[in-house]
């Protein structure tokens, strides 16, 4: 990883193209690493990443060749990669691992969380909680200043009196968790208007522009500030708190305990006043995570050394000029979703016709089948990718099998509804003037239903397209490493910077597969 | 018609369900090289089942059926049906394909060199010169032109047996009275055993030899046209006769 990668691209950018295996591969012949680098990752939101770059820079600073895997998909997935060996180490929030990962009620005392958290992660997934970071992030519920004025709210005891007249703006987890909204309701009678689900990414603007009132946001998130919001004190102390801590897996634990114990020196080194104050950098100011997380080694005196170039500001200007900025760092990225979709695209068509064929012969079960493959469509990209890492990790192969069973679906129906209502006069006719059932196939049934079978590869390549974006979250790269980031960092130039170059990507595929569906199409039809 | 030769078709005692009601009945009927018999019924007769038992695109569950004194059931189907001429009611061609190479398709099959130029003959003989019609694709043609390209593709490799399924009877009247006498006359040039099946009477009278009555998988019938109307056998063979009035 050079310095003017760095400069002339978003950091993040940059990881993910020199960390994606293809490159990996090429520079392997090059001996740059005796041992295989440390693979740090992040979940999709900008603490995240901050923490997850801190360690990859202290590791980098003890000598070790580090791998980053930003942005993995959510708890599930990140934890999953931990613990089956895909990654090493990523920051986790102990009462997380409490509630979700061990399915526990929460508890007010946070060194008997981090305790029941050590102890049962060791012993049952040999994964291991450093001792936390000495901030804790605990949730935050935030207002905007007039509504705060206006009702006259300080304490979550003021907001749960005011509720009847507040619209809430709720992330899923915070709807769900016993500690979340129930608990509001239970003991403050929270008791709002109406109640929006809201994304991460959503909920900051969302509050700012007035769609909602009240938000659930975490201690220590930069946007606070940035909106001028309200944080109401949790007077009765019903929300845990959640301690940061570095969560290491066996391999590294095992294998490199230097590494553990560099990583072990941020241990109780930052504070929730100074996070929220870097948060603030990355999500507001959009500094790159790797400049702060280098000033964040420097002002906790971890690293004397270094100190890197001042920070290059991302210049300010229109969408369009950015993403001519970007072209450099995007082409790769461009190139890699093509990869995923022409692979992916590919190995669908190659089973899927086949299939779609032999259905045709074995019309009794063709509905039955059709619909089940039918049924991979329904199942969630992240959740099929959770449901998958066990088997096959993180990366590109995931990503590749995802995208593979999401495009069967249309090539097999219309391969099957194509063969099945090709001329059926014409076909009973040449048979009966003695062509043998393959000859039938080659030379009437197939050449009649191309352009519909065309036209499921054709369906299923635009779907591939965008569906081939969610791979950023399981650290295949593609043109969904700029959205999840700007997504996470609140950068909706960066989330364009994925989204516009996909979209494009979308026409062309479709313009492409059009051309070719022009080109089976049979004279005379 | 000479009854000291063997057959070139034969059906004996020939059954064929589908589900619990019987196509055919146990139908016995046999036709000498160079006739035309006309297989005559309503829907549900049994008269294409019958016809398809011919070029074994049907299996008889029972019975026994033979082209040229040959058993088809022993017969490799592929190569029975590439010596068998055959004719739809319609959609027949392949869309995909000119009119010559839709013509040119058995000699093709049957890996004949001279399929172009046998092709071209029979585009003659249905009056569509290859000249002006081969390159056309069916979609360029009108109902009649496209019913005669189906009966030229029927005869191009010289069959011996020739089955037609109502070729003329999606046209419109005026095309299918031309249709008919054309084929009239085309029928002894040609000279194939020929089974043709219609519900109309009048067709079968014109182009027939001999007429075969079928109702509900069963044969009521079979006679010359002259015989059928001077002695119908059953009341149903003289109603059949009244309401086509060809008696």
């Amino acid at each position: 990883m050079t310095v003017a990668v760095r400069r002339l691209t978003s950091p993040l950018i940059a990881w993910v193209r020199l960390g994606s295996p293809l490159i990996a591969l090429t520079a392997w012949g090059g001996g740059a690493a005796a041992q295989a680098p440390i693979v740090v990752a992040s979940k999709p939101f900008a603490e995240s990443y901050l923490l997850a770059e801190l360690f990859a820079q202290t590791l980098e600073a003890a000598g070790f060749a580090v791998d980053r895997r930003l942005g993995l998909g959510a708890t599930e997935i990140a934890f999953g990669a931990l613990r089956t060996g895909a990654i090493d180490v990523y920051p986790e929030y102990t009462g997380t691992g409490l509630l979700v990962l061990l399915g526990e009620p929460a508890d007010p005392d946070p060194r008997a969380v981090f305790r029941r958290v050590a102890e049962t992660f060791a012993e049952r997934w040999d994964a291991h909680w450093l001792a936390p970071l000495g901030f804790e992030n605990a949730y935050a519920m935030a207002v905007r200043r007039e509504t705060a004025d206006r009702y006259d709210l300080r304490t979550l005891t003021d907001l749960g009196r005011a509720s009847p007249e507040l619209t809430a703006g709720f992330t899923p987890d915070f709807i769900g968790r016993a500690d979340g909204q129930p608990a509001l309701a239970r003991v403050y009678g929270f008791r709002p208007r109406a109640v929006r689900t809201l994304l991460q990414a959503v909920k900051y603007p969302a509050l700012a522009e007035g769609s909602v009132d009240v938000i659930d946001g975490y201690s220590t998130d930069g946007l606070i500030a940035r909106y001028d919001l309200v944080v109401l004190e949790d007077d009765r102390g019903i929300f845990p708190p959640y301690e940061a801590a570095a969560l290491v897996g066996a391999r590294l634990w095992r294998e490199h305990p230097e590494a553990v114990v560099a990583l072990g020196r941020l241990s109780g080194r930052l504070d929730e006043g100074r996070m929220r104050e870097w948060n603030r950098r990355v999500e507001v100011d959009r500094e790159p995570v790797g400049e702060v997380a280098r000033d964040v080694l420097r002002d906790v005196g971890l690293v004397t050394r270094g100190g890197a170039a001042p920070g290059e500001r991302p210049a300010p200007g229109g969408v369009a000029r950015f993403l001519w900025e970007q072209r450099g760092p995007t082409l790769p990225l461009l190139a890699r979703h093509v990869f995923l979709v022409a692979v992916s695209l590919t190995a669908a068509t190659l089973v899927a016709v086949p299939l779609g064929l032999a259905l045709e012969r074995w019309r009794a079960g063709a509905e039955g089948t059709i619909r089940a493959v039918g049924l991979l469509q329904t199942i969630p990209g992240i959740a099929l990718l959770a449901f998958m890492l066990p088997i096959v990790g993180i990366g590109v192969a995931p990503a590749l099998v995802a995208l593979f069973l999401y495009s069967l679906y249309p090539i097999v129906r219309n391969t099957y509804s194509g063969i099945r209502d090709a001329a059926p006069d014409a076909v009973r006719a040449a048979e009966a003037l003695g062509m043998s059932p393959g000859q039938l196939l080659r030379h009437v049934r197939l050449p009649l239903a191309a352009p519909v079978i065309m036209a499921g590869v054709r369906t299923a390549g635009v779907i591939n397209v965008g569906t081939a974006t969610l791979a950023a979250f399981i650290g295949a790269g593609g043109l969904g490493d700029p959205i999840v980031a700007g997504l996470a960092l609140s950068d909706g130039r960066m989330v364009l910077a994925g989204a516009i170059p996909a979209a494009a990507l979308a026409l062309a595929v479709d313009l492409g597969l059009g051309a070719v569906e022009r080109v089976v199409r049979p004279h005379g039809m | 018609m000479t009854p000291n030769a063997a057959p070139a078709l034969s059906a004996e005692q020939v059954v064929k369900r589908y589900g619990p009601v019987p196509a055919l009945a146990g139908v016995s009927v046999s036709v000498p090289a160079g006739e035309c018999l006309a297989l005559v019924g309503e829907s549900g007769s049994g008269k294409t089942t019958l016809l398809r038992c011919f070029n074994r695109l049907v299996t008889p569950d029972e019975g026994r059926v033979s082209v040229e004194g040959e058993s088809v059931a022993t017969t490799d189907p592929v190569a029975l049906r590439r010596r068998i001429g055959y004719v739809q009611q319609e959609g027949g061609l392949l869309p995909h394909w000119t009119v010559l190479r839709n013509v040119a398709l058995v000699p093709w099959l049957l890996r004949q060199t001279d399929g172009d130029a046998l092709a071209r003959q029979a585009l003659d003989l249905v009056g569509l010169p290859a000249d002006v019609f081969g390159a056309r694709h069916p979609a360029k043609l009108s109902g009649g032109q496209r019913q005669r390209v189906a009966i030229a593709r029927a005869i191009a490799a010289h069959p011996r047996v020739l089955l037609m399924d109502e070729p003329f009877g999606a046209l419109d009247a005026i095309t299918r009275g031309e249709l008919q006498h054309a084929f009239a006359g085309l029928r002894r040039r040609i000279g194939a055993t020929l089974v043709l099946v219609t519900h109309d009477l009048r067709e079968a009278f014109l182009l027939a030899d001999r007429v075969a009555v079928l109702r509900a998988g069963r044969l009521e019938q079979v006679d010359t046209p002259a015989a059928l109307r001077a002695t119908p056998a059953t009341p149903y063979v003289r109603q059949l006769l009244d309401t086509a009035e060809v008696a």
